[in-house]
């Protein structure tokens, strides 16, 4: 059946009330009932949670063949717990047909890789999905497709029951015996648990590991010792030098600070800029230089920003120190000065995905957000967005919170550069839809801006400053004279990924792609 | 041009090619892109106008292409050529002087 996006998803997709991608805003006002966790009673006096070896908790923990577990990814590609569960429950406990619920997949589970390829691994949902898993997905190696959900889409599946965890294996900068767990104070530390917290709550198991156990009580704490059935210290839980991938240092690059520049112009020509804004960004080279062009701004205005949202870099750390940000609500750490600024100032606070961004509940901070700068692989002239699958179709990127920010803010603007080497990253139509068109309303480019016909009022506001823009199709033109117009990829038929939109719909399929072939 | 020996132009960094040409009885040419998918056949045809326009008829002749554009393509191919012919730096055609 084709969607609102004009992709179209295979009916045998569409079962147990799976339906396609409508439009966005499609299930406001919906019921739901929650799904809740299994707990044990624990009613004797309690000494201590904590376990020998990961095993030990594994079996405390009742792990069994065709099970769901869960990690989160705060650290990053330094994390080391996930592929150490792993291969606990893979080597030395020899179970099978498990099913991973995780925040996302990169270089550091590479051993996944393996395990899908062994058919061990037989299902995974995540929000990103790069280096080797990656690879190993799009060649059509794991059994079921991987159901790719942002980061509000995820705790939105979890607590509609879509999701069930078996154990959740969540890593912890410190914890004490009982489990009450945190990102901070210990050897290794990664900031915010905001994609952890939700696990602990939801999933029938949870299992800490850390590497450095603190008396009792742990507190305040990110993860209540309520929600904790064991408590594992590793000598190592992960490298926080590998959190920044990239140096999160401002950019030098002068294409790069002009279209920033550009972007905060946009901002300061829209109406919800003014005193009480809100505003999230990312950390790639322009996106992060915005602060700078942003703090200019908003000294000249005479205006603070109410709240910065989401990725937290230390950027903003230093906005909200100068006095130009009230609150940052932080779901996740881009950099150590970050992860050690967080809770040092009252007002930067921890959030979970699901306060963050789940369309599901009853409203989440991004629904309050005023503008987001993200990025894009590939933007089409319909204004759709990729962000996981590369210009070679193999799955090599994250949705992370793009679709959930774009949907809930009053004004999401795309900045990339309008070609990256021979890719066109302005071009017909992209690859596969992770942001709908109808989500994303303002494209700043290098060859110039480019508005959504959908939002006039933007095009009046850009008209009235002296902002020139012009229209998607004329910069995607001059992408391909520049690169010349690509073939389109071959795909089998099989589907390997299912991207889901934030609300559960389904909004676009990835196929596996074709060995190329010069006939 | 005759491909009298082995010669290479160009880089493996990002936005350019590297072209070797060796001497052959017969005309091979082996592409490796990271940009196959999309542009492949594009990339076949850039080298097959430019060997064609300088009269090479044998020789095996390897683009190992990090998403460059036609222009430098071209480019690498002819000056690859040129230095297998020994005419590089002799007011070779489409050399500037």
């Amino acid at each position: 059946m084709i969607n609102a996006v004009g992709r179209n998803i295979p009916d045998e997709l569409l079962v147990h009330g799976k339906e396609v991608y409508q439009g966005k805003n499609y299930m406001d006002g919906k019921q739901v009932r929650k799904a809740s966790p299994v707990t044990v009673r624990h009613e004797k006096p309690q000494e201590s949670k904590l376990c020998e070896t990961i095993r030990e908790a594994c079996e405390k923990c009742g792990a069994h063949d065709g099970m769901t577990f869960s990690f989160h990814t705060e650290f990053r590609d330094g994390d080391y717990v996930a592929a150490m569960v792993c291969k606990v429950l893979v080597e030395e406990m020899g179970l099978k047909d498990l099913h991973v619920a995780a925040t996302s997949l990169g270089t550091a589970q590479d051993i996944f890789a393996d395990y899908m390829e062994q058919g061990i691994i037989v299902e995974a949902q995540t929000s990103g999905v790069r280096g080797r898993i990656g690879e190993t997905i799009s060649n059509g190696k794991l059994q079921n497709p991987v159901i790719i959900r942002s980061h509000g889409g995820r705790p939105r599946a979890v607590e509609a029951g879509e999701v069930h965890i078996d154990i959740a294996f969540l890593a912890a900068a410190t914890s004490d015996c009982c489990g009450n767990a945190k990102g901070q104070g210990g050897k290794n530390n990664c900031g915010s648990m905001g994609f952890a917290n939700h696990d602990a709550k939801y999933a029938d198991h949870t299992v800490i590991i850390t590497d450095t156990l603190v008396p009792f009580p742990n507190l305040p704490s990110s993860i209540s010792c309520i929600d904790v059935d064991a408590v594992v210290v590793v000598d190592e839980i992960g490298d926080p030098k590998k959190i920044a991938t990239k140096e999160a240092r401002l950019t030098q690059d002068p294409r790069e600070l002009m279209m920033a520049k550009n972007v905060a112009n946009v901002i300061a020509a829209t109406p919800y800029f003014k005193d009480g804004f809100s505003f999230q960004t990312g950390v790639g080279g322009p996106s992060l230089a915005v602060n700078r062009f942003l703090e200019e701004h908003m000294e000249k205005a005479g205006i603070k920003m109410s709240f910065a949202l989401g990725g937290t870099s230390s950027a903003i750390c230093a906005l909200q120190d100068k006095g130009y940000v009230d609150y940052i609500l932080d779901t996740q750490d881009f950099d150590e000065g970050a992860a050690k600024h967080l809770f040092s100032n009252p007002h930067h606070i921890e959030i979970d995905l699901s306060e963050y961004a789940n369309a599901g509940n009853k409203g989440a901070y991004v629904n309050k957000l005023d503008y987001v700068v993200l990025s894009a692989l590939e933007i089409d002239t319909k204004f759709n967005v990729n962000v996981i699958t590369g210009s070679d179709g193999i799955l090599r990127g994250a949705p992370g919170g793009h679709p959930d920010t774009a949907a809930g803010s009053k004004c999401c603007i795309i900045v990339t550069p309008l070609i990256r080497g021979r890719m066109a990253t302005v071009c017909k139509d992209v690859v596969t839809v992770t942001t709908p068109g109808d989500c994303v309303d303002v494209l700043v480019t290098d060859y110039g801006i480019a508005v959504n016909p959908l939002r006039q009022d933007i095009i009046d506001c850009l008209d009235s400053a002296g902002i020139k823009h012009v229209s998607i199709e004329s910069l995607q033109e001059k992408a391909y004279d520049l690169v010349g117009e690509p073939e389109a990829l071959q795909f089998e038929d099989n589907v390997v990924a299912i991207v889901e939109a934030r609300d559960g719909t389904i909004l676009d399929v990835v196929r596996q792609i074709k060995p190329y072939s010069f006939d | 041009m005759i491909i009298e020996k082995n010669a290479i132009a160009g880089t493996l960094e990002s936005s350019d090619a590297q072209v070797t040409v060796e001497p052959a009885d017969h005309l091979e040419i082996n592409i490796q892109s990271s940009v196959i998918n999309q542009y492949g056949k594009q990339i076949r045809d850039t080298v097959r106008q430019t060997l064609d326009r300088l009269e090479v008829s044998d020789g095996i002749i390897t683009v190992v292409d990090k998403g460059a554009l036609d222009c430098t393509i071209k480019a690498r191919v002819e000056c690859a050529v040129f230095r297998a012919g020994n005419a590089s730096g002799q007011g070779s055609p489409g050399e500037e002087q």
